[in-house]
């Protein structure tokens, strides 16, 4: 019997971990990006594996989707994470306040946390605030995010799916029964023009989800929300510094090479190719950032920069939940042969590849459990190793 | 204040098989945006074919390295302001001494396998991040800070190095400088593999990917020290057989 057919588009975090998941479950697996791998939003993540600590209190569903993924993340691809854990630091009355509530969130979503004294705070992390009330140990990492999705997609590789970068898809081929049966593509880097068939198209395009979607005549609520980081040099905390209130503007501090990244912002926009980096966005940056950490405040800038979250499920801005949602186009409007994930974050990648893969193959009848949570990932540098 | 520049971007283009030429583009840019950021708006405003690679935007992924006029950069931390003028030319070409997928974009293949060939660690400890902090300063408790490693694996050295434009097989500077980070008294089986004609003698000491690299890694200090650790081990071992 001939192997299922898939083309997933948009080689992201979703789309190189989709992969993956459906190359180990025996599909024969196309991927195309009209760039290269990671060229829109997850390329530019801030970088936080998140241990859930940021959603423990509002948004507990994402705050376990955090935890335990982070936790399986460490395990299998750990040439792009660095594993030093994070801290939550209170600077005011307000975060004392959010004290008892963090507590309580993290214990519910089984989030391991560790309340040490300022003292104990600043012996590990000296650059950090020195007028902090409390602080918490938690299990944050950060990550490469490149090259996180280049294991993905390098062990998707090693099981055989294809990656067809700058290759662009341009419409879905409809059978005539209102069913997708495959993409017409160009390939950005020749011209040349062809159609890729297959069983089942995933849309994987995170902020621009809905435009593919709009090719099949259906329709994905997705809010397109972009932030602004800003890259400081030295690197000045080896943990992820988060501020403990409830999310908001500039409130994380990332250490990543010899830089630490602030972010971020939250605001909304129409047109999603380009999205100017605000200068009084930047400024909140410096002026955030330099709370929790004070020599931010004349430290050279490294780089600004902004990624397009891709929100979901109603709720504005900051007050939308973090989860994913995976879409049958058959049931949201009758569309068959295609499916559709987005929202989520970057440290949820995996989890939302097992969705979707599962969504897939009941659609096809294919009985075939996932199995990435034990799979550790090949070097992300195979991805150009292996023939394609 | 925001300022606003008018500028002429050079860029080079080609598509499969076409030899290259120049498309000129005259945009606006404000002088604090990167170089990445004009790139970036002539694919989305004004020539959706160009074809160019970019991911984190801030200087850790290694994807955006391009020649800007003549000389190798990081182009999402290269500011516009230190590269030209207003009223300006930009000239913006892909690295040298990799193929040219399209336009702007090369496969960097040749130096991810040798990467690979030569185990060169993409996380380490924190301790040897030896440049801005002297390991002698680290306290023991420290050693358990994993971090990424510096070499962003941008390829810019290889583009800048006079030497791997003579020879494809040249090893290059990132994968000897990986090399040399990995030591050869704990990686000995590295000795075959750079006390070669294409690993460390290749080198002219032009110093030209030191000059160019953007992360700290001084790949041509690198080469010079794994030239002295090779000659030690072989030293080493012309006194043991005697």
């Amino acid at each position: 019997m001939s192997k299922p057919q898939a083309i997933i588009v948009g080689a992201g975090f979703t789309g190189t971990a989709t992969a993956h998941d459906l190359a180990l479950r025996g599909f024969d697996v196309t991927v195309i990006d009209r760039g290269d791998i990671c060229n829109g939003t997850s390329g530019r993540t801030h970088g936080l594996l998140h241990c859930g600590g940021r959603y423990a209190v509002k948004d507990q569903e994402s705050a376990i989707e955090c935890i335990d993924e982070n936790i399986l993340l460490r395990k299998i691809a750990p040439m792009a994470i660095e594993p030093n854990g994070g801290m939550f630091i209170a600077l005011n009355e307000s975060d004392m306040q959010y004290r008892e509530d963090f507590i309580s969130g993290c214990q519910a979503c089984h989030i391991p946390i560790d309340e040490i004294t300022p003292q104990q705070a600043l012996a590990l992390e000296p650059n950090i605030n020195p007028k902090l009330l409390t602080a918490f140990l938690v299990p944050d990492g950060t990550f490469d995010p490149l090259r996180l999705a280049l294991s993905f997609a390098a062990s998707a590789k090693k099981n055989g799916a294809r990656f067809r970068t700058f290759t662009e898809a341009k419409s879905l081929i409809m059978n005539g029964k209102g069913a997708v049966s495959g993409v017409n593509v160009v390939n950005r880097a020749t011209n040349q023009k062809y159609e890729l068939r297959a069983d089942i198209v995933v849309n994987a395009t995170g902020a621009w989800a809905g435009e593919i979607a709009e090719m099949a005549g259906s329709i994905v609520q997705v809010k397109p929300t972009p932030g602004v980081m800003v890259a400081y040099e030295p690197r000045f905390v080896q943990r992820a510094l988060n501020r403990l209130n409830k999310p908001g503007d500039g409130d994380i501090v990332l250490p990543q090479r010899r830089m630490v990244v602030v972010g971020t912002t939250s605001f909304e926009v129409n047109e999603l190719d380009y999205v100017p980096v605000l200068e009084e966005h930047v400024k909140i940056m410096l002026e955030r950032g330099a709370e929790l950490i004070p020599g931010i405040k004349h430290a050279k800038m490294r780089g600004k920069y902004m990624a397009t979250r891709p929100l979901i499920g109603g709720g504005m801005g900051r007050g939308s939940a973090r989860t994913f949602k995976c879409f049958d186009h058959k049931e949201t409007d009758n569309v068959e042969g295609l499916v559709t994930i987005t929202g989520g974050k970057a440290t949820t990648l995996r989890a939302m590849a097992e969705k979707t893969a599962d969504v897939v193959c009941e659609k096809l009848g294919i009985h075939s459990a996932c199995v990435t949570k034990d799979v550790p990932l090949l070097s992300y540098r195979q991805y150009y190793v292996l023939p394609n | 204040m925001s300022q606003k520049w008018n500028i002429t971007l050079k860029v080079s283009r080609q598509k499969a098989g076409e030899t290259p030429h120049f498309d000129e583009y005259k945009m606006e840019v404000d002088p604090d945006e990167y170089v990445l950021d004009a790139v970036e708006r002539v694919w989305a405003f004004m020539d959706r074919s160009l074809c160019y690679r970019h991911a984190c935007h801030h200087s850790t992924c290694g994807a955006c390295g391009m020649r800007v006029n003549d000389v190798e950069k990081l182009t999402c931390i290269t500011f516009i302001r230190d590269v030209t003028h207003n009223a300006g030319t930009l000239k913006v070409e892909p690295l040298r001494n990799f193929p040219v997928i399209s336009d702007l974009a090369v496969d960097m293949g040749s130096l991810y396998s040798r990467l690979e060939e030569i185990g060169a660690r993409s996380v380490l400890p924190a301790t040897e991040a030896e440049i801005e902090n002297p390991p002698s300063k680290w306290d023991p408790a420290d050693q358990q800070y994993i971090r990424l490693a510096d070499c962003l694996e941008c390829g810019l050295c290889i583009s800048a190095c006079p030497s791997a434009a003579t020879s494809s097989d040249y090893l290059g500077p990132a994968v000897l400088a990986g090399a040399q980070a990995n030591g050869l008294k704990r990686n000995p089986e590295l000795l075959e593999i750079v006390d070669t004609e294409d690993g460390v003698w290749r080198c002219h000491s032009a110093f030209e990917c030191t000059a160019v690299c953007p992360s700290f890694v001084d790949p041509a200090r690198r080469i010079m020290n794994l030239r002295s650790q090779i000659i030690k081990e072989r030293f080493g071992n012309l006194f043991r057989k005697a």
